[in-house]
């Protein structure tokens, strides 16, 4: 077996041992009364054993990948999403031993697997590199940035238990409308990772020419039925569905067709779920919660953003300004990656002053932690994809 | 001393350390942002001192601006290939024969074409003041040229009078020429 | 200014919550606490302690936390509202012409373009507002560091060891009881905290350990290193300080360094490649088939010069320096200069040949290669034919009035005037010679110039920095960075104890944070010493939930 096989066998065993630790946590969660009792002491040294494994497999596919390519595993899209979700794993892990709660490990494995899932969305070979990247600081930059994410990532899970656990899901409020649009956007990602499974098992492919926004002529390839067409589209591919609609040339249609999909399928999921189930899905993840201390699920969210921010600044901005200096002659260029990592550290430095001087604790600060992540998200995911940029390497 | 008057003298310099500090602040502030927003490019600016240099003309004769100290020097940056400094050319020939002998010098900067090309630019338009060729664009990064033609006007005393950054009639060139001679 | 006296005497200014002195509570609002708030440690917040004149009124604007964070939540979603749109400078033509801008965020965004630039959010990050707001955020840093810096050090510095009971009763853990020996407990868990590296000062019955109060100045020593950062990017706004040109530089051309006086680089040659199935590991095949061409270098070799201190803009007497390879992500460096491989042009026209040829037989008297960025007069091509460059046009661009016309300097599309003279044609015969026309104007020739090749070369896109401000930018962040450190991985932990008359044991803990591990300390102390139980007075869920962290469990 070569080093390329072995690494994407090792990131398989990763995935499967990660399924496997949310199970045993749940087990741990639910066997016991509290969570002081020894049947979770029991089911979580399971889970967090399990965790362990896979995330060692994950480290393994990791280093084996980067061994076969000569640099460091953190140059495309799927390359660094699958580092951010081995990283969440392991700031996981840390907070496990720091506090001893399966609840965190409970809530993180399930969203590292989703990332994980995303994350194989995108194209997996091994690619070399652009120019712009040959430089160790994509390796000291892009991994301290994204140890920095995964831990500020973990008051975002501590914050959607403690929010799960003090919201009152019988009244009908704001907050429970937003913890279940929450929910409803974690299954949209899933419904992404099952229409592009879908489609790719299918062997869907329909070719375009366009004009692209410079006048050029193009191509482009769809992996599922084009909802939209490329600016002044002809289809190359014949018998493909006629798109609804025609976008303007600086819309990438492609995209748009792409995230119309999720959309659909991750709606019809959603639905779904609530018909089966016949209650909203922050109910149904409720009861895994409720065991929950609060006030311990506010101290570790307040302990990893102070954990987080420190390397996050480093990585996300001190690093990332030497390496801009050396790369592209300023430390720093307002691009949209650049700003978005301005944004989330103002934001991160928001809640400090929130928390310490204002006295947001609890629920306002779980709220944050949340909303903190979702920028984090949207730097990886929109920043990437739709805000065209100079990190858009994807 | 009481007390009470001790407070009061403790504020009052608390209060003078406050204002000092918010004005400093405000100072630096404001200055960053009227140079940032104000931003010009121009490195030469009417009353300096023009930089100077020293280039050779079509004859191989090597011209330094300061040799001119004590005359107007009528300092044209242009290109064969820009349209006013074909047509301000002309007139520039016409007037520098008459203003020669009052003290008042033109020196054409062409901007790094080939001696080919400058030649027999200056042998259509019948050219017979100096033109000399910015071969690596020193003279002009100096004077930071951006659009041709550029004019700068240089008295005798060898500051710039004027800045003209862009095609002049004959009137003005005789105007320009006329301001910088010296008395 | 008033003040107010605490029971024990001590005179605290206004504002104060917690009496300086004694530890009492002071304000009503702190006395109605059940816990003590040691933010900064009950000190009053110096603009809280008057307000009276404009300056006081401005200086407490920017000193409170809420303006603070307001000033960074606006700076946040105006920089979001700038990722909306690409930036001006990162449009084509880096919009340096206003109306061009404005025409391509028309042409390419519609109506919402339009209004876009035409308010002022292509060029956010430079508007007065914005720079306004983080100006606003710098006074901010210094306002509110001075005024909770100070009071903070001097509280702790002066704080007392026998605090009174009401003070310990009110901090977040806190235990009380008799026990036997007071006196052996006291010791024992003074020897105990000793060995947690904690600084024991007894006085009078009471006694207070302490460690880690470096870490309160945290905040106040990152707060530092950003404003640190921030003047050093107010620095660049002093001419001089910062140098940001750009060049285009053709292979064998030699050019004076934009913006760096005395400086000039030699193009000999720009190097382009790209990864290709052979000349790449196994490993990426799949990529290279599925992208394409991914290009692997960018890189111009250069050779730099440099005049001798006080040459003129000019003279030709620089002398050679050394030979780099500037590539992307190596920039070649020379005092203070940053010279960064950008932009590339390839295959710019750069020579032309063309055969004499007699037009009727075709045969040829010989060839002649014109370099066009030094064209000669007059080319010998032997068999006593000669051909003259009369004029040559490097963009033509049509005719006017009949004079061919030559658009820009650069050789897009070449155009020659020549005369031809052969033996047979001794009175020479005028050809204009044009990329697939050619021009008789003086009757029909016998002989013409057929074009036989081109020659082309590479323009570089360098983009040359001088940034005189770098080290004051890495002093703020190095100093943020160890601020941040300060005061997020190591905190401020406090054990007060006191012993009554009556036997009774007091015992309180404070952290800045991390209460499980003073906890844990806490536990540890307890078990030797025998210390009396304590609560975590906060703590609502623990009365029916033990804490998971808690070590005994």
């Amino acid at each position: 077996m070569n080093l390329v096989d072995l690494s994407g066998n090792l990131l398989f065993v990763a995935f499967i041992a990660y399924l496997v630790g949310t199970l045993l946590f749940g087990g741990a969660v639910k066997g016991s009364k509290n969570e002081a009792s020894a049947s979770n002491k029991r089911w979580g040294k399971l889970g967090i054993t399990v965790t362990i494994i896979g995330f060692l497999a994950h480290l393994g596919y990791f280093i084996t990948r980067w061994m076969a390519s000569g640099h460091a595993p953190v140059s495309n899209m799927f390359e660094f999403t699958t580092a951010f979700g081995m990283l969440l794993v392991g700031a996981a892990i840390l907070f496990y031993f720091l506090y001893k709660s399966p609840l965190v490990g409970l809530f993180a494995l399930p969203i590292a697997i989703v990332i994980l899932g995303y994350a194989a969305m995108f194209p997996r070979d091994i690619q070399p590199l652009i120019p712009a990247l040959q430089s160790y600081w994509l390796t000291i930059h892009v991994i301290t940035a994204a140890i920095g994410e995964a831990i500020l990532a973990i008051s975002a899970v501590v914050g959607l238990i403690y929010l799960l656990k003090n919201i009152d899901l019988t009244k009908k409020s704001k907050e429970r409308a937003w913890i279940e649009f929450i929910m409803y956007t974690i299954v949209l990602v899933l419904g992404f990772i099952v229409i592009s499974v879908g489609f790719r098992a299918v062997g869907y492919e329909a070719t375009f020419d366009y004009v692209d926004k410079n006048g050029a002529p193009a191509e482009v390839v769809y992996h599922n039925p084009p909802l939209f067409g490329m600016n002044e589209y002809s289809a190359k591919t014949e018998g493909t569905m006629e798109p609804l609609a025609e976008m303007p040339p600086i819309i990438n249609a492609k995209t748009l067709t792409t995230f119309t999909w999720s959309v659909i399928a991750g709606t019809l999921i959603y639905f779904l779920i609530r018909l089966i189930s016949r209650r909203r899905i922050a109910e149904l993840v409720k009861p895994l919660a409720v065991k929950a201390n609060s006030k311990l699920m506010d101290e570790i969210g307040y302990r990893s953003v102070l954990i987080g921010f420190p390397v996050f600044t480093l990585g996300a901005l001190i690093f990332a300004m030497i390496w801009a200096h050396e790369a592209w002659s300023r430390f720093w260029g307002w691009d949209p990656k650049e700003v978005w990592a301005l944004i989330t550290w103002l934001f991160y430095a928001a809640y400090l002053h929130l928390r310490l001087s204002r006295g947001w604790e609890g629920r306002k600060s779980a709220w944050l932690a949340v909303v903190g992540f979702a920028i984090i998200m949207f730097n990886l995911v929109a920043v990437n994809l739709v805000i065209a940029g100079l990190h858009s390497y994807a | 001393m009481t007390k009470q008057q001790e407070r009061e003298k403790k504020r009052k310099r608390q209060q003078i350390i406050r204002t000092a500090i918010l004005a400093v602040l405000a100072i630096a502030i404001v200055y960053t942002i009227v140079v940032n927003v104000t931003k010009d490019e121009d490195i030469v600016e009417v009353g300096d001192t023009a930089p100077d240099f020293e280039l050779v003309d079509l004859e191989g004769n090597t011209h330094r601006l300061s040799d001119y100290r004590g005359e107007g020097v009528f300092l044209n940056f242009w290109g064969t290939w820009c349209g006013p400094c074909k047509k301000e050319m002309p007139h520039m020939e016409k007037y520098f024969k008459e203003f020669e002998d009052k003290g008042v010098n033109i020196l054409a900067v062409n901007i790094a074409e080939s001696d080919l090309k400058v030649q027999s630019f200056a042998n259509t338009y019948g050219l017979t003041f100096p033109i000399v060729i910015d071969k690596t664009n020193s003279v002009r990064d100096a004077y930071n040229v951006r659009p041709l033609p550029t004019t700068f006007l240089v008295g005798p005393d060898g500051k710039v009078k004027k800045i003209i950054q862009q095609e002049m009639s004959e009137e003005q060139i005789k105007a320009y020429m006329e301001s910088i001679m010296p008395s | 200014m008033s003040s107010i006296k605490c029971e024990c005497g001590h005179l605290n200014p206004e504002g104060t919550d917690i009496c300086q002195n004694c530890g009492r509570p002071l304000s009503t609002e702190e006395k109605s606490k059940k816990l003590a708030d040691m933010r900064y440690d009950g000190a009053a917040i110096r603009s809280k302690t008057h307000k009276r004149t404009v300056v006081d009124k401005i200086w407490n604007f920017f000193s409170s936390v809420k303006v603070g964070v307001s000033i960074i939540i606006a700076i946040l979603v105006a920089s979001a509202i700038g990722t909306v749109l690409p930036q001006v400078f990162y449009i084509p033509g880096g919009g340096a012409n206003e109306a061009q801008a404005a025409q391509y965020y028309e042409d390419n965004y519609g109506i919402f373009g339009k209004l876009y630039n035409a308010l002022g959010l292509s060029d956010l990050y430079g508007s007065w507002w914005f720079m306004t707001l983080v100006g606003m955020l710098g006074i901010s840093l210094v306002v509110v560091s001075l005024d909770r810096g100070i009071p903070l050090y001097k509280s702790l510095k002066n704080q007392r060891i026998d605090r009174h009971p009401s003070f310990l009763k009110r901090q977040r853990l806190y235990g009380e009881g008799r026990v036997d020996d007071p006196d052996a407990v006291m010791k024992k868990a003074a020897e105990k905290l000793k060995g947690q590296r904690y600084n024991i000062r007894e006085k009078n019955g009471a006694l207070l350990a302490e460690k880690g109060r470096w870490a309160r100045w945290g905040p106040y020593v990152n707060h530092l290193g950003l404003i640190i950062f921030l003047f050093g990017v107010m620095l660049r706004a002093i001419p001089g300080f910062y140098v940001d040109e750009s060049m285009w530089i053709r292979e064998g051309e030699t050019l004076a360094v934009k913006g760096a006086p005395g400086l000039y680089l030699e193009n000999k040659g720009f190097t382009y490649d790209m990864y290709t199935q052979e000349n790449t590991d196994e490993v990426f095949s799949e990529a290279i088939d599925r992208v394409g061409t991914v290009a692997s270098n960018y890189q111009t070799d250069v050779a730099l010069y440099e005049t001798p201190e006080g040459a003129l803009p000019g003279s030709t007497n620089a002398e050679f320096v050394k030979e780099y390879s500037i590539v992307v992500n190596k920039p070649l460096k020379h005092e203070g200069f940053h010279i960064f491989q950008m932009d590339f042009k390839l295959d710019e026209i750069s020579a032309m040949t063309f055969a004499l040829e007699h037009k009727e037989t075709g045969e040829s008297l010989g060839e002649l290669t014109v370099n066009l960025a030094n064209p000669e007069k007059e080319y010998d091509i032997g068999n006593g034919a000669k051909v003259e460059l009369l004029d040559y046009y490097p963009d033509f661009s049509g005719f006017e009035d009949g004079e061919p016309q030559s658009a820009t300097p650069v050789p897009n599309n070449p155009a020659f005037l020549f005369k031809m003279t052969t033996p047979e044609t001794p009175e020479g015969e005028t050809s204009f010679v044009a990329i697939r026309q050619t021009l008789e104007p003086l009757g029909e020739n016998t002989y013409k110039l057929s074009f036989q090749k081109a020659d082309t070369r590479n323009v570089s896109g360098l983009t040359i920095r001088k940034d005189k401000t770098i080290p004051v930018i890495v002093l703020g962040g190095v100093i943020f960075m160890i601020g941040v450190v300060q005061g997020s991985y190591f905190n401020h932990r406090r054990f007060w104890i006191r012993k009554s008359e009556d036997g009774k044991i007091q015992v309180a803990g404070h952290t800045s944070k991390n209460w499980v591990a003073l906890q844990r300390e806490l536990d540890a102390v307890s078990d030797y010493a025998g210390l009396p139980a304590y609560t975590d007075q906060r703590d609502k869920e623990a009365q029916t939930d033990k804490m998971e962290g808690d070590s005994r469990s």
